[in-house]
């Protein structure tokens, strides 16, 4: 049974690991603006011939 | 022929105009559209950005959304030479190393995805530009460009050339002023919520009853990694609570935080202090809960409008630079440089930046922003003029006597009123509750302690303990948030904009109201007509005029066009008019059909003072050498004004204050039930202190206004609310705008707004039933973990759906 504390130990490792990446998300501006990705996403780059 | 049947052929045009919409800004096109490309656009100024984006390949902006274009009809081109000044520009941009310059601009025209398209693509139009972002929400730009390529003038007038001209006023020089995004709450709550998953997964054995002797070690060890998961949210996320229990106490008040506060404080010494003893599991799961949970309110409650700005004051209305003259040459200088004595020149539309004497030219000023004034002041050289009017007409060369920010009218922010610190942010009603609501739990508290203390002394702790647990008005502190939150969306969905969720709160409490008059119940943009002089103008003349009118942009010369378009008569084809001029600020003149028109100020048509008493009111006609009247420019309520009033009487006496002159004093005696409570000529400074008087003989105040000159009676009454026929457009500080659109809703919208109070009783009421329960359970010192666990998230989830559903169901009984 002794196994169910490595377990939970990787389970909270893994859990801080999720944590440091929203914390980390958060500190790079990524939840500044929750509207206009959404709409930057949808538009087609086809007039490479500008580029 | 078109003249004698005028109407036929007007019905004709109106159709065609209706049919076709401007391939760029999709305004409806005028009688005659100018064709490109065979693509119809309403003027040149559409067609000119057509072309730009043509040309660089940028015609999905077109294909993103339909008609995205940004309409320049009206608008006078801006000069951007003041941003070629070192100071103007260091003041101006984020950051430059001298290569590479990041600058950021308020667009207040981003509207839709083409516009993110194109602003995002700039790039391809100036090959300087490496980066460009764009915060929807906001209706900001980032850009970075190098400085080697381009300038800042080259930027911000390529900006302007397509339509997105940036909003750039004397307030944008001020860096600390700028926001910056405060990311910690988002950290909070991430922590909060990441901690409570954890504790919850960790607390299930004990949910589930599991046999504690088996495996003891396990729950051992469970309850310390409770302990280490449940710091960081009470000493980080539950900062903010302790934070500001500890300035009410100060204070000496019991704020709805006091008893926050000490709940959280009790719930963790008390479990640490079971697991640390091994003898109980402790109530981390419901700690980390209730923290989250209220987090996640403040969270709900502070999602409010980004580009809104509720707090301008004139360094917003002022622009960023003037043209000063020296030894005669013109060199644009930023406001707050300008002394005394210098000699400045300003232009046809714009703003005159600091009280002075007119040194040259004639001035006709438009100060119905500033004063209230609805027509515009004509005076001669040598007089003096105030900051603020806006010229309208000729050049102007002045002599300034005063600075920017000791003018008239700038010195009304030297006001206490302006002084004011910003209040605290709770809410007054929370905290009247939060008052009764920590005395009765100690009381109580004290009461169980008292009781045990003889009987059982680990008992009397525990219950002493777990009444303060268990009555933590978490479901108190929730109900505001999520109810007046939502009454603040609601609102929004119908443009009327409220700071923050006290507002709501402040028009449950408002006795006396004040209404401006100027833009306020009238409009400022819409006027009409009648004409005064004998005999009536012909029809033939009446075409004549029109076809004179449509030539010119000026907003007058557009009212006469207007109000013949009404009686269905159009101009006459442009080959019958010949000799067409316009004498900017003075009138236009014109020959048709042989027939010489004259249209202007009375001192264009020669009118001397004893002919009219609407001398500087009135658009004067002369046709064929001969003074036929005038056209007077009647004010108009807005529509559903008498409503208002009604729906304002029951807050409270309503009282009329104006800036203007007594003209209309008649008309709206009726709205206002005799003539006492109605003022004229009223300074800005007496407005203030109009408010401030009616605050000392004990009222609540709340004012509805929208000019300069009620910025300091609306920063000095309780709840300022200010009327605009754009949200982008300058408004003087307040606490809530209103879109002019939904002026007649207004009634409805107060009437919601004041109701909602009592969907918060509703919620204190649930919140009562649940804290005696749990009362019961803990006064016996019997909580256990289970309960709590139970009780806690059940009564919070219970007020956010009925704070929601109940506002929800207002709303629509409200027909909102």
């Amino acid at each position: 049974m002794t196994v169910v504390f490595l377990l939970i130990l990787v389970s909270l490792v893994v859990a801080l690991g999720f944590l440091a990446a929203f914390l980390w998300a958060v500190r790079s501006g990524q939840y500044d603006d929750d509207y206009t990705p959404s709409v930057r996403i949808l538009f087609d780059e086809k007039q490479t011939e500008n580029d | 022929m078109t003249a004698a049947n005028p109407t036929g052929s007007g019905e004709k045009r109106l159709r065609i105009a209706d049919q076709t919409a401007c391939y760029h800004c999709g305004e409806p096109c005028p009688a005659s559209p100018v064709v490109y490309d065979e693509k119809h656009f309403c003027c040149e100024g559409c067609r000119t950005v057509f072309d730009i984006l043509n040309n660089n390949g940028l015609c999905q902006y077109y294909q993103i959304d339909e008609n995205a274009g940004v309409s320049l009809r009206g608008k006078s081109k801006e000069e951007y030479a003041y941003l070629d000044e070192p100071d103007v520009r260091s003041r101006l941009v984020d950051f430059t190393d001298g290569e590479r310059t990041r600058v950021r601009f308020f667009l207040p025209q981003i509207h839709c995805a083409s516009c993110i398209w194109l602003l995002e693509n700039l790039y391809k139009l100036n090959d300087g530009i490496v980066a460009s972002q764009v915060n929807f929400l906001k209706k900001e730009i980032y850009l970075t460009f190098l400085e080697e390529k381009t300038t800042l003038r080259k930027v911000v007038e390529l900006l302007s050339s397509i339509g997105y001209a940036p909003a750039i006023n004397l307030g944008s020089l001020d860096k600390e002023k700028r926001p910056v995004t405060d990311r910690s709450f988002t950290y909070k709550l991430g922590v909060a919520g990441f901690a409570f998953g954890n504790i919850m997964l960790l607390s299930f054995p004990e949910y589930l009853g599991l046999e504690k002797d088996q495996d003891s070690y396990f729950f051992q060890f469970f309850g310390y990694l409770n302990i280490f998961l449940s710091i960081p949210v009470v000493f980080y996320s539950g900062s903010d609570y302790f934070r500001s229990a500890w300035l009410g106490l100060k204070n000496k008040e019991l704020t709805i935080d006091v008893p926050l506060a000490l709940g959280i404080l009790v719930y963790f010494i008390r479990s640490a202090y079971e697991i640390l003893s091994h003898s109980e599991a402790g109530y981390m799961d419901s700690l980390a809960g209730l923290v989250f949970f209220l987090l996640v309110g403040k969270w709900f409650q502070q999602r409010t409008y980004h580009h809104i700005s509720f707090e301008r004051d004139y360094r917003s209305y002022f622009p960023v630079a003037a043209r000063r003259k020296q030894d005669g040459q013109e060199r644009p200088v930023s406001l707050d440089l300008l002394e005394p004595g210098d000699v400045i020149v300003v232009r046809h539309g714009e703003l005159i930046p600091a009280d002075a004497v007119i040194l040259r030219g004639e001035a006709r000023i438009d100060y119905s922003f500033v004063t209230g004034e609805a027509q515009p002041v004509l005076l001669p050289a040598g007089e003096k003029v105030f900051a603020g009017g806006r010229q309208q007409g000729a050049t102007l060369e002045l002599s300034l006597t005063k600075r920017v920010a000791q003018s008239y009218l700038t010195q009304l922010w030297n006001e206490e009123a302006f002084a004011k610190k910003q209040e605290m942010q709770a809410s007054r009603l929370a905290n009247q509750i939060g008052k009764y609501f920590t005395i009765t739990i100690l009381l109580i508290g004290v009461a169980a302690l008292v009781y045990w203390l003889p009987r059982d002394a680990t008992r009397a702790i525990n219950a002493f303990t777990a009444v303060l647990i268990v009555a933590c008005p978490c479901a108190v502190a929730l109900a505001i948030p999520f109810i007046f939150g939502n009454v603040l969306r609601i609102l929004g969905r119908h443009q009327f904009y409220l700071k923050n969720t006290n507002v709501v709160e402040a028009m449950r409490s408002v006795t006396k109201l004040v209404v401006d008059k100027t833009g306020t119940i009238t409009t400022r943009m819409k006027g009409d007509l009648d004409f005064m002089g004998e005999p009536p103008l012909t029809l033939e003349e009446q075409a004549g005029l029109q076809t004179i009118a449509s030539q010119s942009v000026h907003p007058l010369s557009q009212l006469i066009r207007l109000h013949f378009e009404h009686q269905g008569i159009p101009p006459l084809e442009n080959t019958r008019l010949s000799g067409w001029e316009e004498f900017t600020g003075r009138g236009i003149a014109g020959v048709v059909d042989g027939i010489p028109y004259r249209l202007g100020s009375p001192e264009f048509i020669g009118v001397t003072a004893d002919e009219g008493e609407a001398q500087d009111s009135g658009i004067w006609v002369e046709i064929n050498g001969i003074v036929r009247g005038y056209f007077a420019v009647t004010q108009y309520l807005r529509p559903g004004t008498e409503a208002l009033i009604h729906a304002l009487r029951e807050m409270g006496e309503v009282a009329l204050l104006s800036g203007d002159n007594e003209r209309e004093r008649e008309q709206l005696t009726p709205l206002f039930e005799g003539a006492g409570q109605m003022h004229f000529r009223m300074s800005p400074k007496e407005k203030l202190q109009f408010v401030k008087r009616l605050q000392e003989e004990g009222a609540q105040v709340m004012m509805i206004g929208d000019g300069l000159n009620d910025a300091g009676a609306l920063k000095q009454s309780n709840l300022g609310i200010v009327i605009t026929e754009d949200t982008n457009n300058f408004t003087p500080a307040s606490d809530a705008i209103l879109h002019a659109s939904s002026y007649t809703r207004l009634p409805q919208l107060l009437r919601f707004a004041r109701k909602s109070v009592h969907l918060v009783y509703g919620a204190y009421g649930f919140a009562l039933v649940y804290n005696l329960i749990g009362l019961s359970f803990a006064v016996q010192g019997a909580l256990s973990p289970l309960v709590a666990a139970i009780l806690m998230p059940l009564s919070s989830v219970t007020i956010v759906l009925f704070g929601l559903v109940g506002s929800n169901l207002l709303a629509r009984r409200f027909h909102l």
